[in-house]
C-alpha cells in the first residue's frame, strides 16, 4: 500500500486555553482511502472533538493548540475559510447523532439534498433530480416522488436518518464522519440503518469514521478500532484482533460492560403480585383517538426480573406508567395482591408504597432543588408511624445499599454524575421496601461502563430484597443479561411471552427474531476478549 | 462563607440607601415638605435647599424623602399582589390543565391584550384615584404577566419525571405543586418581580403624570416628575431629581434580583 493516506491526524492536542484543560491530548491516527475506522469511548473522552477537529467545526471554547490534521496533502491548518467550506461536504461528509434536529424543518427534503449538489457540482437542474430520487430509492424511502416534496416532520427518526444519509453520500465525499450515527433509534432501526450506510460506504470506496460508544456495533462495520478515554488514545488495533485479545486494562472494561447472559434462575410458582387484564388505552377522543394498547394481559409474579421489550411506539412505556398508576386506562383491570387498585380502596396505599418506579433519565427525576438526603427521604413522609431518627438512619441504610454511602447525602444532584444520579433514583425506589420496582429504561441514557454497574447493582439489589420488577427496554442485550421472562410488545400488542432462553434461543414471532437480530451473542474468547456472533434476522 | 458578587454589593447599596432615605423621610426631613415658601420659588441647588425647591418653594429633598416611602410601599405592594394572584393563576392552570386553564389562559390573553397602563386607567376609574386603588390596579394589571410565566414554567416542569416520582411515591396534587414545581418557579419569578419594581415605578409615575396618581399635595415621585414639567425650561433640577432617584433604584433592585438569583441557584451553590 503504497497510495498517501487519505487523513493523518498527528499528535492532535485540542483544550480549552480559558480554563487550561485538554479535551483530546496527542491523539495521532491515520486512514487509507476505503478504510474503515471505529472511535470507541465513554462521554468526555474526546471522541467527538477529535472529528470535529478534522472537520473545523471545534465549538469556540476549545481550540487546537498542537500537533496537525492532513486531509489528503493538504494541512487543514492553513485552509482558508473558503477553502474548508469547499471540502466540507464535498470531501468529508458527515452525519450527526440525532436525525430530529439535523434536517431543517421548515424546508422540504427535495430543497435540502439539492442544497448540496447545487454548491459542490456542476450538474443541471434535471441531473440534480434524477441524482436525487436515485439516491433516495438507493437509501429505502417508499416514493422518492413524494418524499421530495415532503417536510422532516413527515418521517420517522429512521427515515429521516437515511435521508441524512442519502444527503451526505449524493455528494460522494471520500471520508464520512458518522458521530453516533444510530444512538438515537431504536434497536431494530439502529441496525438496518448501519446496514444501509455500510453497503453505501462499501459500494462508493468511502472512507468512514464511526464513532460510538457501542463496542458491539462498532466491532461489525469497521476494520480498525480505535479505543479512547480522557483524551488519549489507550488502544489501537484490527477490529477482530482487539475484540479477542485486547491489551489495555481499559478495553477490557469496555469489552466485560458488554452485557451477557447469566445463568437462569428458577422461580417459585405463587400467586401474580400484580396482573393486568385486558389493558385498553388511546391517546386523545373521538376519530382522532390513537389506540396505543389494544387489550393486553400481564402477569407479574412475586421476586422475578420480567422485562417488557419493543421499539418505540410499542407501548411498553405507556403499560409500565398505567402498572405505576401514573396514567388511567380507558379499559382493562389492574389488580395488586388481588385488589383491584383503586384510588378509593382500601388497598391503594398498601399498592402505592409498594409499586414504584425508577425513570430514563436521572437528569430529570431528580428534584434540583433538594438534597440527596431530602429526595431519599421523601416517599418515607408517608410512613406515618416512622420517627426523624428512623428515617434519616433508613436513609442512610438505603444510600450505602446502592453504594452511595452517607457522605453524599448533602449534595444537591447536579453535583452528582449520571451514574451516581441513577443510584440515588434507585435508593428513593427502594426506600419504602417495595414489592414492585418498575423500571423504565432505567439504563438506556448511561455509559457503557457505568450502564454494567448500574445493571449489576439492581440485580444485586433484587437478589437480596427480593422485589420483582418490570423492566422497560428496547435494548435486548441488557434483557438478555437481567431478566427471569421476557415479554415482547409490537404495536400496542404482546407479540411472544416466554422465559428468557425460551425467546433468545427458540423466538417463534418474526418480530421477536428481528430485534434479535440488532444484539450480537457473546462469547469468550482464548485471548481473554470476546467473540461476537449475530443472529440471522 | 461565599463573598457577596459585585451585583449584590452595588445592587444593596443602591436599595439600601432607598430605604433608608424611605425610613428617615416618614419620621424626620429637613423641611415641611408641604410647607410653602413663595420666596424660595424654583430656588436651584444651594446651601439652603440641597436639590432645590419647587415651584411653590417647596424643598426637593424633603419632598423626595417623604415621596420615597409613598412610591415604595406602592410599588412593593403592586408586585406583592401581582406575584401572589399570578402565581396563583398561573400554577393552578398550568398544573390542572384542561378547561380550566384553557378559561384562565383566555381570560389572561384578554387582559393582556390591553396596554398595563390602559387597563389601570379603566381600573382607576372604578376604584377611585387614591393610594389603594393605584396598588390594586397596578397590581391587577400586571397579574397577567406573572400568571403567564408561572403557567410556562409550570408547564415544563410538569412533564419532568420528579414529579411523576413525587406521585409514585403518594404525594398529593397540592403537595406536589408546593414542594416540587413553585420552588423551582423562582429563578424566572425573581428575574419577573425585580424587574416589574420598575414598572410600576414608572407606571405610578405615569400615572401620576396624567393626574390620576396619590393626589397633591401628598408628594410621590412620579408626581414631582409630572409637576415638574411645565418647568423644565427654567428649573430643570425638578425633573432630574426625582427621575435620578427612580433611576438608581431601578438599577439597584434589578441587580439585586440577578444576584439573588444566582443565590437561589442550587447549580451556585455548593460549589467550591
Amino acid at each position: 500500500m503504497n497510495t498517501p493516506p487519505l487523513l493523518t491526524v498527528d499528535r492532535l492536542v485540542l483544550g480549552a486555553t480559558a480554563v487550561a484543560t485538554q479535551v483530546v491530548n496527542g491523539v495521532s491516527l491515520t486512514l487509507r482511502r476505503g478504510e474503515r475506522i471505529g472511535i470507541v469511548g465513554e462521554s468526555g473522552s474526546g471522541k467527538s472533538m477529535l472529528m470535529r477537529a478534522v472537520i473545523g467545526l471545534l465549538p469556540p471554547a476549545i481550540s487546537k493548540l498542537g500537533g496537525s490534521v492532513r486531509f489528503e496533502d493538504r494541512d487543514m491548518g492553513d485552509l482558508q475559510p473558503e477553502e474548508l467550506r469547499k471540502l466540507r461536504g464535498k470531501g468529508i461528509g458527515l452525519i450527526f447523532q440525532e436525525p430530529m434536529t439535523s434536517l431543517n424543518p421548515a424546508l422540504t427534503i427535495g430543497h435540502q439534498l439539492e442544497e448540496g449538489l447545487a454548491l459542490h457540482t456542476a450538474m443541471d437542474a434535471t441531473g440534480r433530480r434524477d441524482a436525487i430520487l436515485a439516491m433516495l430509492r438507493r437509501v429505502g424511502i417508499a416514493d422518492p416522488d413524494a418524499a421530495v416534496r415532503a417536510f422532516p416532520h413527515e418521517f420517522s427518526g429512521g427515515m429521516r436518518q437515511r435521508i441524512m444519509i442519502a444527503s451526505v453520500m449524493l455528494l460522494e465525499p471520500a471520508l464520512l464522519i458518522a458521530d453516533e450515527p444510530t444512538t438515537a433509534l431504536d434497536a431494530v432501526v439502529q441496525r438496518e440503518v448501519l446496514e444501509l450506510l455500510h453497503a453505501l460506504v462499501e459500494e462508493k470506496g468511502t472512507a468512514m469514521v464511526l464513532i460510538s460508544h457501542d463496542m458491539a456495533m462498532v466491532a461489525q462495520y469497521t476494520d480498525r478500532v480505535l479505543v479512547m478515554q480522557k483524551g488519549v488514545c489507550v488502544e489501537e488495533g484490527a477490529t477482530s484482533e482487539l475484540l479477542r485479545a485486547p491489551r489495555h486494562e481499559y478495553t477490557r472494561k469496555l469489552l466485560s460492560a458488554l452485557p451477557r447472559r447469566a445463568p437462569a434462575r428458577a422461580i417459585a410458582p405463587n400467586a401474580p403480585l400484580a396482573s393486568v387484564r385486558n389493558m385498553k388505552l388511546a391517546y386523545g377522543s373521538g376519530s382522532s383517538a390513537k389506540a396505543v394498547l389494544h387489550g393486553i394481559d400481564l402477569d407479574i409474579h412475586p421476586g422475578e426480573i420480567v422485562a417488557l421489550v419493543g421499539g418505540s411506539g410499542s407501548g411498553k412505556t405507556t403499560l409500565g406508567r398505567i402498572i405505576a398508576g401514573l396514567l388511567q386506562p380507558n379499559e382493562g383491570t389492574l389488580t395488586f395482591r388481588g385488589q383491584a387498585v383503586n384510588r378509593k380502596s382500601g388497598g391503594y396505599a398498601d399498592y402505592r408504597a409498594n409499586c414504584q418506579m425508577v425513570f430514563q433519565d436521572p437528569y430529570s427525576s431528580l428534584d434540583p432543588r433538594m438534597r440527596v438526603r431530602e429526595i431519599v427521604a421523601a416517599p418515607l413522609r408517608h410512613e406515618k408511624s416512622m420517627h426523624s431518627t428512623a428515617r434519616r438512619e433508613r436513609v442512610n441504610e438505603v444510600l450505602s445499599e446502592v453504594g452511595l454511602g452517607p457522605q453524599f447525602a448533602d449534595r444537591f444532584p447536579h453535583q452528582l454524575s449520571g451514574g451516581q444520579r441513577q443510584r440515588v433514583a434507585i435508593a428513593r425506589a427502594l426506600a419504602r421496601r417495595p414489592d414492585l420496582v418498575i423500571a423504565d429504561e432505567a439504563v438506556s441514557a448511561l455509559d457503557m461502563t457505568v450502564k454494567a454497574q448500574i445493571l449489576k447493582l439492581l440485580s444485586q439489589l433484587q437478589e437480596q430484597q427480593g422485589f420483582a420488577c418490570l423492566f422497560i427496554s428496547h435494548d435486548l442485550g441488557v434483557v438478555e443479561q437481567i431478566a427471569d421472562r421476557v415479554v415482547v410488545m409490537h404495536r400496542g400488542v404482546i407479540e411472544e411471552q416466554g422465559s428468557r432462553d425460551e425467546i433468545f434461543d427458540r423466538p417463534t414471532s418474526s418480530y421477536t427474531r428481528k430485534l434479535l437480530s440488532a444484539v450480537p451473542m457473546l462469547t469468550p474468547a482464548d485471548g481473554g476478549g470476546i467473540d461476537l456472533v449475530w443472529r440471522a434476522a | 462563607m461565599k463573598t457577596l458578587s459585585a451585583n449584590a454589593m452595588v445592587g444593596g447599596l443602591f436599595v439600601g440607601a432607598f430605604v433608608i432615605a424611605a425610613c428617615i423621610g416618614s419620621v424626620w426631613t429637613p423641611y415641611d415638605p408641604m410647607a410653602l415658601d413663595m420666596k424660595a420659588r424654583l430656588a436651584g441647588p444651594s446651601t439652603q435647599h440641597l436639590l432645590g425647591a419647587d415651584e411653590f418653594g417647596r424643598d426637593v429633598l424633603s419632598r423626595l424623602m417623604l415621596g420615597a416611602s409613598a412610591s415604595g410601599i406602592v410599588s412593593l405592594a403592586t408586585v406583592a399582589i401581582a406575584t401572589v394572584l399570578g402565581t396563583a393563576l398561573g400554577s393552578i392552570s398550568g398544573y390542572l390543565g384542561g378547561w380550566t386553564d384553557r378559561v384562565l389562559v383566555a381570560v389572561t390573553n384578554a387582559l393582556l391584550a390591553f396596554p398595563g397602563i390602559l387597563l389601570a386607567l379603566g381600573l382607576l376609574a372604578i376604584f377611585g384615584a387614591n393610594k389603594y386603588g393605584i396598588v390594586l390596579a397596578l397590581g391587577i394589571a400586571y397579574t397577567p404577566s406573572v400568571a403567564r410565566i408561572v403557567r410556562g414554567t409550570v408547564l415544563s416542569l410538569r412533564e419532568r419525571e420528579f414529579i411523576d416520582a413525587s406521585r409514585i411515591s403518594g404525594d398529593s396534587g397540592l403537595y406536589t405543586l408546593l414542594r416540587h414545581i413553585l420552588p423551582n418557579c423562582i429563578a424566572p419569578l425573581t428575574v419577573l418581580t425585580t424587574s416589574m419594581f420598575g414598572w410600576t415605578l414608572l407606571s405610578e409615575s405615569a400615572l401620576s403624570f396624567l393626574g390620576l396618581g396619590v393626589p397633591p399635595p401628598a408628594p410621590t415621585w412620579g408626581n414631582m416628575l409630572a409637576a415638574a414639567r411645565p418647568y423644565l425650561a427654567q428649573a430643570a433640577w425638578l425633573a432630574i431629581f426625582p427621575g435620578l432617584c427612580i433611576s438608581i433604584v431601578l438599577l439597584g433592585i434589578n441587580l439585586l434580583g440577578d444576584a439573588l438569583r444566582d443565590r437561589l441557584d442550587p447549580k451556585m451553590r455548593g460549589m467550591q
